[in-house]
């Protein structure tokens, strides 16, 4: 148990692709007691799991190497626990791949992987009774690929009590690689639900990293936030009350203020009153934010009650191939050239594709209205998709756009074509019972 | 005036479900919002791109409004056509109203 009140944790990443110069400034500068980096997001499960079925070896997050051989110094230096889940679709060997990193750098290090997510066995098994919530139909209607439940708290706690250094795990609900550091030193009980609604709020609100220190917050207009260039990720000091304050290192870029810390609160939340993880049913709507200090946020409140019964899965599926084409045009009557472009393909396509999306970019390929934003664009990019059974008939889109240069309109340019294969998610509930996390290490 | 002019916003997205936050730079503000942004106004408003239910959340604590929008993403993040398929951008299209 930790000996003072206080405990330092850390967000290095906010997403599988996110810059890793931030997450190794707090490593190095940021006295922390743990970092965490949240890698992985519904897609990213998914296309983990396509990596892994190519190389059985792979399937973990792609920067995972390069973040490790960085960071790995510092977390030695200052003592430092890091909590990740790039071991997304294959903890074990990502683990493996860290042990690697550690003895080529001379370094005698532990690492736990946490495994236990992967329920695809369980659910291809059941797959004709299983239904997914988003169309209610059964799972058996999918070519499904992976399986893999959000896991909560609990396992990567079971991890910390080993002496491990690093811990690794696959999929796990994003607050709660920040809880369970709060449980693990504070001895929290994990049916103390206030406690539980408290720390996930923490973490909810540190997770999307550069989110709360401004940076996909700036507009530079009526959100000027300094120094982007240079954007730091943030940290909390979390308090045994559950209470804490969110800040981030001296002299890095960024800002992290009320209205930084009011986007993140809300973002991805689908009812406030009723925050669901695998460790609580949060209640966002007493949490309190107020201004500490300069980059600084003091957060309070945010009860809990009772945790679902059940977990949420999200399921892989190879849904179609995804054609893609894109030309632009520009100067004098660029948007009609672009319409009659886009008329002559999709006359030649219809007869194959039920659905193929138009997008004049540049003029509303974003929310197919302009809100008054209309006028005469210089250029306009005409972008073609359709969704296709094959990669040889998803080609065909880009194809007849290609062949605009010397079949369609006046001036046409720039022509690119794309094809790729589509992992659709979907989500079920699957019973707690189902999941066995289990608690794997590895020594370098 | 626009909403742009007095209040900030972040899209969130869980499958084919967008989220909108609504936050005044100034809290005073907040009953302004409570009263002239109301879930049939964001339907309107957004027709071209929410297709199902919208459900308004007021959070006094914060003084902000959360926007819960159904069906409102081409299928979601992996099998839109779209290409913001997370409709990230879609912020700043609640921002475009008038009030």
């Amino acid at each position: 148990m930790k000996k003072q009140n206080v405990l330092r944790i850390g967000c290095g990443a906010g997403f599988s692709g996110d810059r890793i110069e931030p997450a190794v400034i707090l490593a190095e500068k940021g006295e922390l007691d743990y970092l965490v980096l949240e890698c992985l997001a519904e897609r990213t499960i998914g296309l983990a799991q396509k990596r892994k079925m190519l190389d059985a070896r792979k399937g973990y997050d792609p920067l995972l190497e390069k973040r490790i051989i960085t960071l790995l110094p510092h977390l030695i230096k200052n003592n430092t626990r890091l909590i990740t889940n790039m071991g997304a679709a294959n903890p074990i060997e990502a683990a493996k791949k860290i042990i690697e990193i550690a003895q080529s750098q001379n370094v005698k290090i532990k690492v736990a992987a946490v495994t236990g997510d992967n329920v695809l066995e369980t659910v291809l098994n059941n797959a004709s009774s299983i239904h997914d919530l988003e169309n209610n139909k059964p799972l058996s209607n999918y070519n499904i690929v992976s399986a893999n439940a959000y896991m909560g708290a609990e396992p990567v706690i079971e991890a910390l009590q080993t002496d491990a250094l690093i811990i690794i795990t696959g999929r796990v609900a994003d607050p709660s690689l920040f809880l369970a550091p709060m449980i693990h030193e504070f001895g929290w009980k994990i049916d103390d639900y206030d406690l539980m609604g408290k720390g996930t709020v923490v973490g909810h609100l540190l997770e999307c990293a550069g989110q709360v220190t401004g940076g996909y917050f700036a507009d530079g207009v009526k959100k000027k936030v300094e120094g982007l260039d240079k954007l730091g990720h943030p940290f909390a000091d979390v308090f045994t009350d559950g209470s804490a304050i969110i800040s981030k290192v001296e002299g890095t870029g960024g800002v992290v203020n009320l209205r930084t810390a009011k986007e993140q609160l809300l973002y991805e939340v689908m009812n406030p009153h009723e925050y669901l993880t695998p460790d609580v049913i949060a209640d966002f709507t007493t949490v309190k934010l107020k201004e500490a200090g300069k980059d600084q946020i003091h957060i309070s409140g945010g009860n809990g009650k009772s945790k679902p019964s059940t977990y949420k899965a999200s399921i892989g599926y190879k849904a179609f191939y995804l054609g893609e084409g894109e030309i632009s045009y520009a100067g004098a009557a660029a948007y009609e050239r672009a319409k009659l472009a886009a008329d002559i393909i999709q006359k030649r396509l219809q007869h194959i594709f039920n659905d193929i999306r138009v997008d004049f970019i540049g003029v509303q390929s974003m929310h197919k209205t302009t809100f008054d934003h209309s006028g005469t664009p210089y250029e306009v990019r005409l972008r073609i998709a359709a969704r296709a059974g094959s990669a040889e008939e998803a080609a065909l889109v880009g194809d007849e756009v290609e062949a605009l240069y010397t079949n369609g309109p006046a001036g046409g340019g720039g022509a690119r074509k794309y094809v790729n294969e589509v992992i659709g998610i979907v989500s079920t509930l699957i019973e707690r019972n189902t999941i066995l996390p289990q608690v794997n290490i590895f020594e370098s | 005036m626009k909403l742009f002019d007095i209040a900030h916003s972040r899209a969130g997205d869980k499958g084919n479900t967008l989220m909108l936050s609504l936050i005044p730079y100034n809290e005073a503000d907040y009953e302004i919002l409570c009263s002239s942004v109301t879930a049939e106004k964001v339907r309107m408003h957004l027709k071209e791109v929410v297709r199902g239910e919208i459900i308004r959340y007021e959070l006094p604590n914060i003084s902000s409004l959360l926007f819960v929008c159904h069906n409102a993403l081409s299928g979601g993040v992996t099998t839109s056509l779209a290409m913001d398929t997370h409709g990230k951008s879609l912020s700043y299209a609640l921002l475009e109203m008038d009030i």
